[in-house]
């Protein structure tokens, strides 16, 4: 007799037991929400694992401000469809409120100031536990990074001395004042997503399919015209057909040539794709080790 | 179009340090051709900046700064890569015996073991702590890599003769399966190609090793534990009534209709339904995710055990087991340490030291030993309250678990119930 599952099964197996975990091991947990297929796909599987329960956490959603407005439109019907609340922390009010200050220059962006806002909404709303879609084939900081991550009372990781995380024994213990991380598809590729998104006929934002968009080119990535990038003199708007491997802010996120209409036609590409689904990510190329330096300071 | 219906295989990795244990795995993913151009021109931007005489493929695993700095892996960093007929997680482990724990860390979830040595240098220290560990482990497979066989004139003799003299020293261990391969992570001999240097080698290529290795027995098919994790209680009009019992499958098979028992209360009932998202099933196995719902109204939380009436886990607060210890501060005798095992959560008290392993020669140290960071030994503990357990070698699911410092919150012990 054959008991075997299939790596798709096996990894969703995987998952929900770690969406269970943080439902029995903390009070006060959430779901940070970008509007990306990895936090889509972390929502659904949540909604798999209480079912026919609500969803017992809310959806976060740190707002830069400069989002694509099909990211929004997505975000609220999915809200209304899964009937969980959304909590949007704005990066513009910690910039109205003087917490950050907006960074000059064309190549400006929110992301690092992210951090902030995302920490004040923690305290504000006194999340013990936040889970992001992160996975740990995206980045090589990720790669190092555990299930159950813990955070000291400033949010931060220090990546040199984490737990060790053994079997399928998750010590989510901690003090007062500090937080965790919780990364549910840690063990998931970019390939195995699409893959369950097409198997489980999960609906996504438009960006991810082909579509005519006007875009430059800064430093090798397409960016999207958007009156919040200021463009250099000698950038020059091009229209192109174009679709999103992933989805961030607008100001860093890089579009790629691409016909692909259909999830089938997306797992073509990314099967044979030749670059990283962040090799199109601005933010990611500031240094070598921009990611874990971002990540320390308790970034998502 | 990729296959939808692969297998995953675990493995992890050691060696000591300087024996191209992240070259190789560099190389696998290199040559399966698992890295991307942006990731391959990073490294070699970074590589000819160094100075270094070929493109490093180690620059891949190693990821933290403070790894590149030092060209030493310190974390076990995860990689993926996948064939037609696989999808592979590789928890790639630092060597050196500071990080035992990471080690340590990387072998509970392994299928196999991967272990590498230095042709030049032969079976070293780390060749037996990494092997001890995998055998502790319970690591149903073992693949020993002989790399650098481009730096013994690719010699059988040299090849032989570490094989002899790690069989010698494995006989002692308890692993089922060993495969040997001579190979140079470097060039890429025997690792995804078959090398044209070694025909004296009839055996298989690693790569070929990893997609073949028959894997589907690694998991407990016959003692059917379901440790409770979460009680789902909907509280509206649609499911007034409604209790799903969610859980993983630790091992073994739940059918519906089944007759259970549940621990610790002992009271028996039978399977009403098994469902996911609404969906019911006929059957439960490991390591399935499911929601189990049963004939009877009785009392079950978090931590109570579902099992079969004629096949029970043992049951007790006396606890034998060996313990790896991961922290500064030692194994305190008679300390109290918080425990973790399956979805319970108990306090507990060590009894006794009872010998730790001296890892050069795997003898036993009984003359009063202190567990330190990254020494394994065998202790008794007794809990607050029972556990539902079965031996490790029979179950890893239900056999392990973790202690944890109350001050600290951090996780000290790794433990294999005897």
């Amino acid at each position: 007799m054959a008991y075997t599952l299939n790596h798709l099964k096996t990894l969703e197996a995987e998952s929900i037991f770690i969406l269970r975990e943080v439902a029995a091991q903390f009070q006060n947990a959430a779901i940070l929400f970008s509007g990306g297929k990895d936090s889509i796909i972390v929502t659904y599987l949540a909604k798999k694992a209480f079912y026919p329960a609500p969803i017992p956490f809310p959806l976060v959603h740190i707002d830069t401000g400069h989002n694509f407005q099909e990211t929004l439109d997505y975000r609220d019907e999915l809200v209304k469809t899964l009937g969980v609340k959304l909590i949007v922390g704005s990066v513009q009010e910690s910039i109205d409120n003087g917490r950050v200050a907006e960074e000059r220059g064309v190549n400006a962006s929110r992301i690092r100031l992210q951090t902030t806002t995302l920490l004040d909404t923690i305290e504000q709303y006194k999340f013990d536990a936040c889970m992001g879609g992160a996975r740990r084939d995206e980045e090589k900081a990720r790669a190092k990074e555990r299930f159950f991550s813990h955070r000291d009372e400033f949010g931060q990781w220090d990546p040199k001395n984490q737990r060790p995380e053994l079997w399928n024994l998750f010590n989510g213990r901690k003090s007062m004042g500090e937080h965790f991380r919780v990364f549910p598809i840690s063990n998931w590729t970019e390939l195995d997503v699409w893959q369950y998104l097409a198997e489980e006929k999960i609906p996504l934002p438009s960006l991810y399919y082909t579509h005519k968009r006007r875009v430059f080119n800064r430093d090798g990535t397409w960016l999207a015209e958007s009156p919040v990038i200021p463009m250099k003199p000698n950038e020059v708007i091009e229209e192109h057909i174009v679709r999103f491997r992933t989805i961030g802010d607008i100001t860093s996120t890089g579009a790629t040539f691409s016909e692909a209409s259909t999830i089938e036609d997306i797992i073509q590409e990314v099967a044979t794709a030749r670059t990283t689904e962040r090799g199109g990510r601005a933010d990611d190329k500031r240094s070598e080790t921009s990611m874990e330096d971002r990540k320390k300071e308790g970034y998502f | 179009m990729s296959n939808q219906s692969t297998e995953i295989l675990r493995f992890t990795t050691a060696g000591s340090v300087d024996d191209g244990k992240s070259t190789l795995i560099g190389r696998l993913l290199y040559d399966s051709k698992s890295i991307f151009e942006d990731q391959y021109d990073n490294i070699k931007a970074t590589s000819e900046r160094r100075g270094e005489q070929y493109v490093n493929l180690a620059l891949l695993t190693d990821g933290l700064r403070a790894e590149r700095e030092q060209g030493i892996t310190i974390d076990v960093a995860y990689r993926y890569f996948s064939t037609p007929k696989r999808k592979f997680i590789i928890a790639d482990t630092p060597g050196h015996i500071q990080y035992t724990r990471n080690m340590v860390t990387g072998a509970s979830t392994a299928n196999l073991a991967l272990i590498l040595i230095d042709a030049r240098q032969g079976v070293v220290e780390q060749t037996r702590r990494h092997s001890l560990i995998a055998s502790l482990l319970g690591i149903p497979h073992v693949a020993v890599c002989i790399n650098k066989m481009d730096l013994v004139d690719y010699s059988q003799e040299v090849y032989d003769k570490i094989i002899s003299d790690y069989k010698t020293f494995a006989s002692k261990l308890k692993i089922k399966d060993f495969h040997f391969i001579p190979l140079t992570a470097l060039h890429g001999d025997n690792v995804v190609h078959r090398s044209d240097k070694m025909n004296w080698y009839e055996g298989v290529t690693l790569m070929y090793l990893l997609e073949n290795l028959h894997i589907a027995n690694d998991q407990n098919h016959v003692d059917a534990r379901f440790p409770v994790q979460y009680v789902i209680r909907p509280y509206n009009d649609a499911f007034h009534d409604y209790r799903g019992y969610a859980g993983r499958m630790s091992s073994g098979v739940l059918r519906k209709g089944d007759k259970v028992s549940v621990l610790p209360s002992g009271f028996s009932t039978t399977v009403k339904s098994i469902e996911l998202d609404g969906k019911e099933m006929e059957e439960a196995f490991a390591p399935m995710s499911v929601t189990v719902l049963l004939e009877d109204d009785i009392d079950i939380s978090r931590g109570d055990m579902i099992t079969r009436p004629n096949n029970q886990p043992e049951q007790g607060q006396d606890i034998e087991a060996m313990i790896c210890w991961m922290a500064d501060r030692p194994l305190q005798l008679n300390g109290k340490y918080a425990l973790k095992h399956t979805t319970k959560d108990v306090r507990c008290v060590v009894k006794e030291v009872k010998y730790k392993f001296d890892i050069s020669n795997l003898s036993r140290i009984t003359d009063n030993p202190e567990i330190k960071m990254n020494d394994i030994g065998r202790i008794s503990l007794r809990t607050t309250a029972p556990l539902f357990y079965d031996s490790y070698t029979k179950n890893r699911e239900t056999g392990s678990f973790i202690l944890i410092d109350e001050g600290t919150n951090v996780t000290v012990g790794a433990g294999m119930i005897i």
